[in-house]
């Protein structure tokens, strides 16, 4: 909230300087988020008096007035406002003065006659952002006074962000109260005498339910004139609190709302029907606010309501049926206290956000209701006039908020804080606070006062010692804790290595959102239910992600864009799934590259990325956790269906996918390239073997190769697959080292070059007894796979 | 030396002077030293003088062979030496060209910043422990004392699946979920990603935070502060100011914000701090009895601090990065800058 310093410092007034106060306030919590000044930088404009007026001799709309200034003679200036009369009091901007804008007044001439200076409206003094016609100073407004002086301009205006607990400073007697705890001053409450009743006449107030509605206060005020003006000096401590003016009625229940902390609503008494009941809307029933808005009603909407139709939505905002205008004549004062649980949440249902439902949502002083309502209707009268009625007033005692005691245990400060404070330093604290307290002999009882809803147990008033203190006065330790030893998981391998592989590899690490655009990933994941966001940010972030592509192929293109032809990402983290109604948020590895396998260099030929470029990547990491992973020819929906691998960990569970972009996918997602991809559940993908040592052979090993001839179709894995099947005891490793196709080869054939490593760790390998292997793993590859030996 | 050793020696040194490969050297070597050398010749014919001769004889022949052996000798080694010359020559090549092959990447700046920031926690002993993303309202909300209606809600601008399902809006359900499982002590960090339905300048829907929370039976505001200051030092890497100052949070109380000496300006005033001198950088607190109330943790046998960070916000002013949106538009020429 917004407030003049200059009317905090009427409260009470600390010889420290502003920066200084500013400090304070937010050491104490409640911080200052800005310093502004109440008005834009001017100078020599005074209050003068138009004394007299004539017509501009050529010019229709300017008058030639004579403005009293208070020297010994009237100034003559030329002044085209509509609103210029003699006897008006205005500012006025002398020769010399500079306005907002380094606008320099000088004597001038317009259309021949001559002109002394300038006549002001509020916006040519930067006090309003648009104004009709020349500011309208009060008739006893004192003449040739500085208008900085009189409007106390040269103060500050100061933007406090209150947290959700301290309701009670969203006020200024809670601000100053707060003040003079910090300065350990003395303040004193708004004084004003009550108006005295003066009329009988009152409205009967029900209250349906008193735990929503714990008090209600009501009078009528009758022979008002509402077209009366709202005095400069409120109109410009709301202005101060960025609220603008809107006739005496609606200013001074807002003045009181600043003031106090009280919202309180004006009706219209002769658009009321009956009388006035505080209960709870009926389904259906509807409202036409203030603001316009038309609410339909539900059953947990609490509503003032008259014989005949709802009038307010309680504690929220007024009906604009009964709204005040400058014709109203009379009106019913309400000033109420609402529960917090009764108003909390019910704005913000209808989209609406008041001044008054910030409070009541907060906490309002429960004691506060009669004061409030004595000091609106006292305001009023000396504005607007008029006649007061009795107050009716509806109060259930037993469900306004009860003030408990509260125990304080001095060890409990000690523990909490780690500080033991004198117990008279405590006790000072909680008096200055307003607090009352019961001393006994470990342990203190105290009540905190009404305007403090944010005290309620212990912890409440250790933080309340630690604020007045100083949070930077308390110590500080260093760390001494219990510490255990932590355990060394050997059987999962650490993401972060698989991270920092990623990028020895030349990966760069993305991050993107877990929300993306639904029909990108109906694209590419289409046999997937989403999971969709009630509220999102936009339909390009309106759905989770069931796979981490949509965000590295949107981040890809997004660099492709900007003239980069070699990409390579990957991102760890969470996938959204759902089946059989059960979402599943499982942590992925994800990579992506296109382009240039390599950046552009001297020394390799250029080569654009493929299959086995990224495989190999991916065999890195099973490399790192020492299991066997397994990639088999399988259709996948977003990849090239030539070009696609499942990866299944060697027990068969779908570890991940590794492939190429489909080409319908490049071009429509607006690639210019084949673009690699492969995303692994981690999960799986992190397991790790631990080793488990095997003797070493003492006896050389014998490599023999074999070229097999093979139909196409047969795969390199179903070769190496069979020969490893084969248990052969003393074959220790097989592998392709070449596939040929072309002369000597027939057609819709290859021939798969295979070197195998035979040893024993018992004796030397002979070489019939290798040949005997070789003929018996022939016999074999020729039974399961047709496979033949290349001539 | 008779006349005819001294002309042969003198051809043999007149050829080896001519010689310039170490097949044509060696031509010399066997021409006068080898099986049928003209030397070797000589040494035969001593058999037919007599002794007394042949001992003088011999010995200058013997003279004459060493002489030549010598200038052999010395003729291969220049010639050897000359020749790796001519090779290292030939061999050499432009160092000033870079190496080939793969270039390596980089991390994400956040997941720097997170990996410096578990690793100070970690030297102390906290363990890292991660929790769901999609997050009940109970373990976001109810649980850390922020019922329904609570105005604290209108501080999280929450993305929602349904009335009780959320994106968390914090990585505080995670302090919920680790102490309904676990007992005290507990010194736990909790990083990870965190939404608000939010964006702007200052704003991304999705950001990064760090929880961290410690329950033991004697912890108190004093070791929160000890933890945090010493926690900003070793990140920053500096003797900075902090200050702490009251706030407020449901689930903690007392609660405070953290402020450090603006880095830019060193607590001068610049627009970065808005002229403050101070920067914002984490909310903290002593543990509200009613949150360990909804884990069944006795709040007077124990008692605990947390604390949360912003980690894009502790990178932004670590790395001096002056828009948040540039961490999750992934451009290389930003990503690359972190490598």
């Amino acid at each position: 909230m917004q407030i003049s310093l200059a009317w905090l410092r009427s409260y009470v007034d600390p010889s420290i300087n502003t920066d200084e106060l500013v400090e304070q306030l937010t050491m104490a919590g409640l911080e200052i988020g800005s310093v502004e000044p109440a008005a834009a930088q001017f100078n020599g404009v005074v209050i003068g008096e138009v004394i007299a007026m004539q017509q501009h001799p050529d010019a229709d709309r300017l008058r030639v007035c004579q403005v009293n200034v208070g020297t010994d003679e009237a100034l003559q200036i030329v002044c085209g406002a509509s609103n210029v009369r003699i006897g008006l009091k205005i500012p006025a901007a002398l020769c010399g003065a500079v306005l907002p804008g380094d606008f320099k007044i000088k004597k001038s001439k317009l259309r021949g006659v001559e002109s002394f200076g300038m006549l002001c409206s509020e916006k040519e003094l930067g006090l309003a952002a648009d104004a009709h016609g020349l500011m309208e100073l009060a008739d006893d407004a004192p003449v040739g006074v500085d208008i900085r002086d009189y409007l106390s301009l040269n103060d500050v205006i100061l933007e406090v962000d209150l947290t959700p607990n301290r309701a009670d400073c969203l006020c200024a007697e809670g601000l100053a109260r707060e003040i003079a705890v910090l300065n350990k001053m003395n303040w004193s409450a708004t004084a004003f005498n009550n108006s005295p009743v003066t009329h009988q006449d009152s409205l009967t107030v029900s209250v349906a339910d008193t735990t929503a509605c714990p008090r209600y206060l009501g009078r009528l005020i009758t022979g008002i004139n509402a077209s009366a003006i709202t005095p400069l000096w409120m109109q410009e401590r709301l202005r101060r609190s960025g609220i603008r003016s809107l006739g005496p009625l609606i200013d001074v229940t807002n003045y009181v709302l600043i003031e106090l902390g009280q919202p309180l609503h004006v009706f219209d008494a002769d658009k009321l029907a009956g009388n006035i009941s505080v209960r709870w809307a009926k389904a259906e029933e509807s409202l036409s606010l203030l603001n316009n808005q038309v609410l339909t009603l539900n059953t947990e909407s609490l509503v003032i309501a008259d014989d005949a139709k709802v009038l307010a939505l309680a504690g929220i905002m007024g009906g604009s049926e009964t709204a005040v205008s400058e014709q109203t004549d009379s009106v019913f004062l309400e000033c109420a206290f609402f529960a917090p649980l009764a108003i909390a949440g019910k704005a913000r249902n209808f989209g609406l956000h008041t001044d008054s439902s910030h409070r009541f949502e907060r906490g309002v002083d429960a004691t506060l209701q009669t004061r409030a309502i004595e000091r609106a209707t006292q305001l009023i009268i000396e504005i607007a006039g008029g006649r007061v009625g009795p107050i009716s007033e509806v109060t259930t005692k037993t469900t306004l908020p009860a003030r408990i005691p509260i125990l304080l245990r001095k060890q409990r400060i000690l523990k909490t804080l780690g500080i033991s404070l004198p117990d008279d330093q405590v006790i000072d604290i909680f008096q200055r606070l307003g607090m009352a307290i019961q001393t006994q002999s470990d342990h203190w009882l105290i009540t905190p006062p009404g305007f403090r809803f944010d005290i309620a147990i212990e912890a409440d008033l250790i933080e309340e010692i630690a604020r007045i203190y100083g949070y930077n006065n308390l110590p500080s330790s260093s760390l001494l804790m219990r510490s255990e030893l932590c355990t060394a998981t050997e059987a999962i391998l650490d993401i972060d290595r698989v991270k920092d592989l990623m990028v020895d590899r030349g990966y760069q690490e993305a991050i993107t959102y877990s929300f993306v655009d639904e029909d990108i990933q109906q694209a590419i994941a289409p046999e997937m239910e989403v999971i969709r966001l009630k509220n999102p940010i936009s339909s390009e972030l309106a759905v989770m992600r069931t796979t981490l592509w949509c965000g590295l192929l949107k981040a890809a293109l997004y660099n492709t864009n900007r003239q980069q032809n070699r990409v390579r990402l990957f991102e760890t983290g969470l996938r959204f799934i759902k089946t059989d109604d059960t979402t599943h948020q499982q942590k992925m590895l994800s990579g992506l590259a296109l382009g240039d396998v390599y950046s552009e260099q001297w020394g390799e030929q250029s080569r654009k990325v493929d299959f086995f470029d990224i495989k190999a990547d991916v065999q890195a990491i099973f490399a790192l956790t020492g299991c066997v992973a397994q990639f088999i020819p399988c259709p996948q929906p977003a990849l090239h269906l030539g070009q696609s691998a499942k990866i299944l960990s060697h027990d068969g569970e779908t570890i991940g996918w590794l492939g190429m972009l489909h080409p319908v996918l490049e071009k429509k997602l607006g690639f210019d390239c084949p673009v690699f991809l492969f995303e692994m559940d981690q999960s799986l993908v992190l397991n790790k073997r631990i080793p488990v040592f095997k003797s070493l052979s003492k006896y050389p090993s014998v490599r023999r190769d074999l070229a097999l001839i093979v139909k196409e179709n047969i795969a390199a894995n179903d070769i190496i697959n069979c020969v490893i099947n084969s248990a052969e005891a003393t074959l220790q490793d097989a592998k392709v080292f070449d596939i040929y196709r072309g002369k000597g080869v027939e057609e819709g054939s290859k021939s798969v070059a295979l070197c195998l490593t035979f040893q024993n760790t018992t004796q030397t390998l002979t070489d019939s007894e290798i040949d005997a292997i070789i003929s018996k793993l022939l016999t074999l590859l020729a039974e399961k796979l047709n496979a033949k030996l290349r001539d | 030396m008779s006349a005819i050793l001294e002309e042969i020696l003198a051809q043999a040194l007149k050829e080896l002077a001519t010689v310039s490969d170490l097949n044509q050297l060696d031509k010399v070597r066997v021409h006068y030293l080898g099986k049928k050398g003209l030397f070797t010749l000589q040494l035969k014919e001593l058999g037919n003088l007599d002794p007394e001769q042949r001992r003088s004889v011999g010995q200058i022949i013997n003279l004459a062979k060493e002489q030549l052996q010598q200038q052999l000798e010395a003729c291969k080694e220049r010639m050897e030496e000359s020749a790796l010359a001519a090779r290292l020559a030939s061999e050499s090549i432009d160092v000033t060209l870079p190496g080939r092959g793969q270039s390596v990447a980089g991390l994400h700046p956040v997941t720097t910043t997170l990996r410096r920031i578990s690793k100070i926690f970690a030297s102390v002993g906290f363990t890292v422990v991660e929790g769901p993303e999609i997050e009940d309202d109970y373990h976001n909300f109810e649980a850390l004392n922020i019922p329904a209606h609570h105005p604290a809600r209108a501080m999280h601008d929450t993305f929602y699946f349904d009335a009780h399902t959320v994106l968390r809006t914090h990585t505080s359900p995670v302090q919920i979920r680790t102490m309904e499982s676990e007992q005290p002590p507990l010194k736990v960090i909790a990083p990870g990603r965190v939404y608000r339905c939010d964006s702007d300048i200052t704003h991304t829907p999705m950001f990064h935070q760090v929880e961290g929370f410690l329950v033991d039976t004697d912890v108190s505001f004093a070791d929160l502060k000890g933890v945090i200051y010493e926690f900003l030092r070793a990140f920053f890497e500096k003797d900075i100011q902090v200050r702490f100052r009251p706030s407020y949070f449901p689930f903690t109380e007392p609660s405070a914000e953290v402020d450090i000496e603006c880095v830019m300006c060193s607590g001068k005033g610049c627009r970065v701090c808005s002229q403050t001198g101070w920067l914002e950088v984490m909310g903290c607190g002593m543990i509200h009895p009613a949150v360990f109330k909804s884990v069944n943790i006795d709040s007077e046998k124990y008692s605990g601090f947390a604390f949360g960070m912003g980690v894009e916000r502790l990178a932004m002013l670590r790395y001096g990065i002056n828009d948040l949106r540039l961490f999750f538009e992934n451009d290389l020429k930003f990503l690359e800058q972190f490598n």
